[in-house]
């Protein structure tokens, strides 16, 4: 992967600085590419390109043009069926300079124009200027792994790789959005196009846009398409599908003229990954893992025994409260925008490691929880659905109770207060966002911090309003648990797994994630996948765990799903002590300056948390939400250092 | 008694300074104030500050769910 950056002059501003405004845009994300820089640059446009070097080492720079260089492109990630593709191409008759994946791009754009996106299999940001059209057009990928961000001035066109390579331009204002704000504290994240920041956009997972004479036209191309299920298929004939497409997707993310390692987290997912990487290719394998000193949170016993099975040569790095808080300053400078969870920060600590191990590239498991029904709020919408069925029934909700094993808070309650809980919106079955509105409801809560100026600009449409816009018309004929897989994949998997706790922090020490989950054919093939085929009863990932157990060592396939958690307040919090910056950003003095909470709520949060009493995951993200604004904040708004 | 109970509801859920948003016989569950986990802190309060253990089975809304049953619990645990 790499960093891009471009400049569309909309107007003739008669001076030329644009070569020096893109060296200050790449400047500031430099991690992304430390291997290289390149700029070209005409008349009315600029593009920037920070080469990671995984693919041709000796060719491949960017940005890089056609034959008659009337077709230039910056481009940040990876085709992995460029071989294929350049095979077909120069059957065609099309010449290449190079060996890399960036000039199939140019080819095919030539031959197809927009509609070259459907040939590529690949995770990807790009912008193409054509000079004979005088149109810059720009694309994502059709799960938004790689980020792509942009604005519109009155004269210019930007767009970024990361927020702050528009904002060190120069000409942006940089402003927190409080509807922003709105949306992380109830989704958990920003709903696309919407950054964090105002008028600085990101172009949504699937999308791709054309600007020419200054007028900017967005489309998408792609979408996770829940029909069509595989109903003739048996389910032995579904699991050799699966297995046959994992293995495919995992062989393509192997291509790369660097070494390539892969991330063990200890549950069945990066456990799949790995296994297949061994049965693809059996050279010695680095793989990569977060234990904790806490042990509420640490997994490294199955980590070490997938390690023990597949004899691969491990690292770890043990994550302490004190690394999470040291470093979480430097995760929300990559993140550009406020979390509700400290989890990405032991993320930015492994891919640390793995570039001290000198290997660039990373395969993860990724994707899998999403597309096969991994999570809880998948189990829970079943059980949900069950009991609004018959509400009367005294049984139906003792089922909750084998919901979230892992959570002893949760575990110890009452039942009459877990069913109120999970009773959100139950009388309500077609809500179309019924799978999500308990959790949307406990995170709304915390808007009760919100200060009474943050309140007033807060306007328009709510969060959920936002989201429903970018469902699909058939959305609400989709069963609830398909809804709920969509919402989840088109929600927090980019806005938040693949971007906070993916992207931003891997790429943040030149580290590049690949997801053979996520390779849009295995995506298709699971959307196509009944639901029982995913969750039998309770069972999560059901039919990964049948297509794989006999590769698996059983106590990784019979164990409770732990999903990645990492600790939240008591990172900050010791003997009763806040760490000394957490103490000087949440002073009633510096919240009531930067303005967006209330200091007094915030002050007995604090005391709360100082008396280790922060102990339900409410009071947890109030706590991760506040200090990650104030330092987006700290960093972006009154500290911008380019 | 019933102010103890106030301002440890005020700081530690509501997270505000004393108000009158709360009448002692509002239902924490039905506003929405003491949540899923919300509980146990309860239980954890009552059980340092006025030295009593408190059973599972008195784990219930007839005990918990506002200033006065409250009250009223922790004065006949103590009693």
């Amino acid at each position: 992967m790499c960093g891009i950056a471009g400049i569309l002059h909309l107007k003739d501003n008669g001076i030329d600085k644009t070569s020096d405004i893109l060296n200050k845009m790449l400047s500031v994300i430099k991690y992304r590419g430390p291997d290289g820089i390149g700029l070209y640059q005409k008349k009315r446009i600029g593009l920037g390109h920070l080469r990671l070097s995984i693919i041709d080492l000796t060719g491949g720079r960017q940005p890089m043009s056609n034959e008659d260089g009337s077709v230039w492109i910056t481009f940040n990630g990876e085709i992995f069926n460029y071989l294929e593709l350049r095979q077909d191409l120069i059957k065609k008759g099309h010449r290449f300079s190079n060996e890399s994946d960036t000039e199939v791009i140019i080819h095919l754009y030539e031959d197809y124009g927009t509609e070259c996106l459907k040939y590529l299999n690949g995770q990807f940001a790009f912008a193409i200027w054509d000079e004979k059209t005088q149109e810059l057009f720009l694309a994502r990928d059709r799960m938004g792994i790689i980020p792509l961000f942009y604005t519109k001035t009155l004269n210019n066109f930007y767009f970024a790789s990361e927020i702050k390579a528009i904002f060190a331009a120069g000409e942006v204002p940089r402003e927190i959005d409080p509807v922003a704000l709105d949306q992380v504290f109830t989704i958990w994240c920003t709903v696309p196009p919407r950054t964090a920041f105002k008028d600085v956009y990101e172009l949504p997972p699937g999308h791709y846009m054309r600007i020419r004479n200054g007028n900017i036209q967005i489309q998408q191309y792609w979408d996770i398409v829940f029909s069509g299920y595989l109903t003739e298929e048996t389910f032995e004939d579904t699991i050799e599908g699966l297995k046959e497409l994992l293995i495919d997707a995992t062989r393509l993310r192997l291509r790369s003229d660097v070494p390539v390692g892969a991330y063990l987290s200890g549950g069945i997912d990066s456990s799949v990954i790995t296994t297949l990487i061994r049965y693809l290719n059996n050279s010695s394998l680095h793989t990569f893992s977060v234990a904790f000193e806490d042990k509420d949170y640490d997994e490294s016993i199955y980590q070490k025994e997938i390690v023990r099975v597949l004899g691969t040569e491990h690292h770890e790095v043990k994550c302490s409260y004190d690394d999470i808080s040291r470093n979480f300053s430097k995760v929300i400078w990559h993140a550009e925008k406020p979390i509700l969870r400290t989890a990405p920060t032991p993320l930015f600590l492994l891919s640390k490691l793995v570039r001290e191990n000198n290997i660039k590239v990373v395969l993860t498991g990724e994707g899998a929880d999403e597309i096969l029904g991994g999570y809880d709020i998948f189990k829970e919408t079943k059980i949900r659905e069950f009991c609004a069925r018959f509400p009367d029934s005294r049984y139906r909700p003792l089922l909750l109770k084998r919901l979230y094993p892992y959570l002893p808070a949760f575990q110890g309650q009452a039942n009459v207060y877990r069913e109120a809980f999970f009773n959100k919106g139950l009388s309500d079955i077609s809500d179309i966002l019924f799978s999500h509105r308990p959790r949307w409801a406990t995170a709304s809560k915390n808007k009760l911090f919100f200060s009474k100026e943050l309140r007033e600009r807060i306007n328009g449409q709510t969060p959920e309003e936002s989201l429903t816009m970018c469902l699909p018309k058939e959305f609400s004929t989709w069963p609830v648990l398909v809804r709920a897989q969509y919402i989840e994949s088109r929600s927090l998997l980019p806005g938040y797994i693949l971007s906070s706790q993916g992207d931003r922090v891997s790429m943040g020490n030149s580290i590049e994630g690949r997801y053979p989950f996520l390779d849009h054919r295995v995506v298709e093939f699971c959307a196509r996948i009944p639901g029982h085929f995913k969750i039998k009863v309770l069972n999560e990932k059901y039919i990964l765990k049948e297509c794989m157990k006999s590769y698996l060592p059983q106590e990784i396939v019979k164990r409770h799903k732990q999903p990645y958690l990492a600790p939240d307040s008591k990172s900050f919090f010791h003997n009763g002590k806040a760490d000394d910056y957490m103490e000087e950003l949440m002073t009633e003095e510096c919240i009531g300056e930067y303005g967006y909470f209330n200091p007094k709520p915030v002050s007995f949060l604090i005391n709360k948390c100082k008396r280790g009493r922060v102990i339900g995951f409410k009071d947890n993200m109030a706590l991760v939400g506040i200090l990650s604004t104030q330092l987006l904040h700290r960093l972006f708004i009154e500290n911008f250092a380019t | 008694m019933h102010e103890q109970i106030r301002q440890f509801i005020f700081e530690n859920f509501l997270f505000e300074a004393e108000n009158n948003a709360l009448v002692n016989d509002d239902s924490f569950l039905d506003k929405g104030i003491i949540d899923s986990t919300g509980v146990l802190e309860v239980i954890n309060w009552m059980e340092e500050t006025f030295g009593f253990q408190v059973d599972d089975v008195e784990l219930i809304p007839e005990n918990l769910d506002s200033v006065n049953r409250l009250a009223d619990f922790i004065i006949r645990k103590t009693g």
